[in-house]
């Protein structure tokens, strides 16, 4: 019976105690305690997930680079297949000028050469005029000597004007 | 004999289940008291030499007026402690060595004017113009003396103040290190914040909730280290029993229950006095049952931790008692090692019986400032 009788004592004793161990222990203990605690697992959480985020930048960053590299190679290919292209019409466009302005050159040379000819025809015709004219003259002094001789001259001078 | 000590032992075999210990202390004590009744009718003319078990092991498991270590009478090595007495004529107090260590009330110290006599570790205070004790040994009720309010220091509040300042020591200790450093700490000091840690999320946490279990940490806290260290305390050699006393455990389920009574919300007294969705007749049924229910949630929990631990005592006593009552020094090769497989026992159980202590108290505490959800 002795064993489970209640002292009031010890109790009283118990009940004070452990107040004021729970006040001071709250204060200086505890609280500082889970204080620090909860602190300390809050920043390892944020590291945690500002080391994912990073992480995810990074795979961003990298992706974005990936797709910029790209880009810029689509764009080099199509700067190269413009270029390539521009070469070749500009060649194509060279040639054709150089082929448009040969014949122009030609045609004006034909021109050149057909009006030429017939200022040289003329020419030829004028002096042959005058040629005749000389002929006859010369054809005309000597023929008051000899008929005959007047009629050969005559032929021959024809066959000449024939040949031309 | 012989069977008597079998018995002992078969049912110390099966002492594994936490009821069944308390059944072999009990049953332990019951056959040691028969053995000490049988010295007493053989020898009655040496009875003051032979060794009495049951009042050996009431020497230990009780609490006492001086903290006595080894020695016995005169000679003993006692620490005097400090006797405050609150009597009809007001405060009084002495040091317990006073008494000279007489226990039987015959030896009166005289303290303001009053005669006191220590009758059983317990202080009374004898009428105007007595000057010794009558007891009336029938009824156990002393005939010309009454007890003070005794507020004395003795051996178990000595001790839970020891347990006090340890406390300090050690928290405040750990507080310091988060002043110099937020890293954790290293050591010791890491045991004492991983047990921290235990208590926030083993107990506190799941139990309580998300939400309200901080309020409830400085107390869930405290009386986890309290009782832990206590237990630890009372398995050293002349340590004070002060978790299996009753008068402190009803403290500790007091604490419970007023923290139960103050935070429990609208839902958890309805749920006590009109349960929801029952049938009306029902009602008042179950409110009875759940009143009492609110009651004998501490009064077991006081009793649990009260019995478990004087139970461990009991029993270690018991086994190194029967050397000296079968008075032969062959048994102590069975009963020490009995003896220290137990205290190494005492040690799981100090740490579970803090751990159900603290667990059933968040969980009671949880109870009563849960939010229910409406259906």
């Amino acid at each position: 019976m002795e064993l489970i009788t209640p002292e009031y004592g010890l109790f009283v004793w118990q009940v004070v105690v452990l107040i004021i161990l729970i006040f001071l222990l709250t204060k200086f203990a505890w609280k500082p305690v889970m204080k620090a605690v909860g602190e300390r697992e809050d920043s390892i959480n944020d590291a945690l997930a500002s080391a994912e985020k990073a992480k995810e930048e990074m795979a961003n960053l990298k992706a974005d680079n990936e797709k910029m590299l790209q880009q810029a190679r689509a764009e080099r290919d199509e700067m190269l297949k413009e270029a390539q292209e521009m070469k070749k019409s500009i060649i194509a466009e060279a040639t054709e000028d150089a082929n448009e302005k040969a014949e122009r050159i030609l045609e004006k040379a034909q021109t050149t050469i057909q009006s030429e000819k017939k200022i040289a025809l003329a020419e030829i015709k004028s002096q042959v005029a005058e040629l005749s004219v000389q002929i006859a003259e010369s054809v005309v002094k000597k023929q008051l000597d000899d008929k005959k001789e007047q009629m050969n001259l005559v032929d021959k001078m024809l066959e000449d004007v024939k040949l031309n | 004999m012989h069977e008597i000590f079998e018995l002992i032992l078969s049912q110390l075999f099966m002492a594994t289940h936490k009821s069944s210990k308390i059944t072999v202390a009990l049953l332990l004590i019951l056959v040691l008291n028969s053995f000490s009744s049988f010295a007493q009718i053989d020898t009655e003319e040496v009875i003051d030499q032979s060794f009495n078990p049951t009042e050996m092991i009431m020497h230990h498991i009780s609490d006492s007026h001086g903290w006595h270590f080894f020695g016995e009478g005169e000679d003993s090595f006692t620490l005097p402690l400090p006797v405050i007495l609150w009597t009809d004529k007001g405060l009084t107090g002495f040091m317990s060595s006073e008494f000279h260590h007489d226990v039987e009330g015959e030896y009166v110290v005289e303290s303001n004017g009053q005669n006191f006599v220590n009758y059983h570790e317990k202080i009374y205070v004898l009428n105007e113009g007595e000057e010794a004790l009558e007891f009336d040994e029938e009824t156990h009720a002393a005939l010309n003396a009454n007890r003070p309010f005794d507020i004395s220091v003795t051996k178990n509040v000595a001790s839970m103040l020891v347990s006090v300042l340890l406390m300090f020591v050690l928290f405040i200790g750990l507080a310091r290190h988060y002043k110099k450093s937020k890293a954790a700490p290293k050591g010791f000091k890491n045991i004492l914040e991983t047990l921290v840690i235990f208590v926030r999320d083993e107990i506190a946490r799941p139990q309580i909730g998300e939400k309200k279990f901080m309020k409830f940490m400085p107390f869930l806290l405290t009386v986890f280290f309290f009782i832990w260290i206590s237990n630890l305390m009372g398995l050293l050699p002349g340590a004070a029993n002060v978790t299996g006393n009753i008068s402190i455990t009803i403290a500790l389920g007091l604490f419970t229950l007023a923290l139960i009574l103050v935070n429990g919300n609208k839902d958890y007294w309805q749920h006590v006095f009109w349960m929801p969705g029952i049938p009306t007749f029902v009602k008042p049924i179950l409110a009875v049952v759940e009143i009492l229910g609110v009651f004998i949630k501490p009064i077991a929990l006081m009793i649990r931790l009260f019995a478990n631990i004087t139970a461990g005592h009991i029993i270690i006593l018991s086994l190194i008692g029967l050397i000296f009552i079968l008075e032969t020094a062959g048994v102590a090769f069975i009963s020490v090692p009995f003896a220290l497989f137990i205290t190494v026992l005492e040690l799981l159980v100090a740490f579970l019986q803090a751990f159900i202590f603290t667990m059933l108290s968040a969980l009671f505490i949880g109870m009563a400032v849960q939010e229910h959800e409406h259906h």
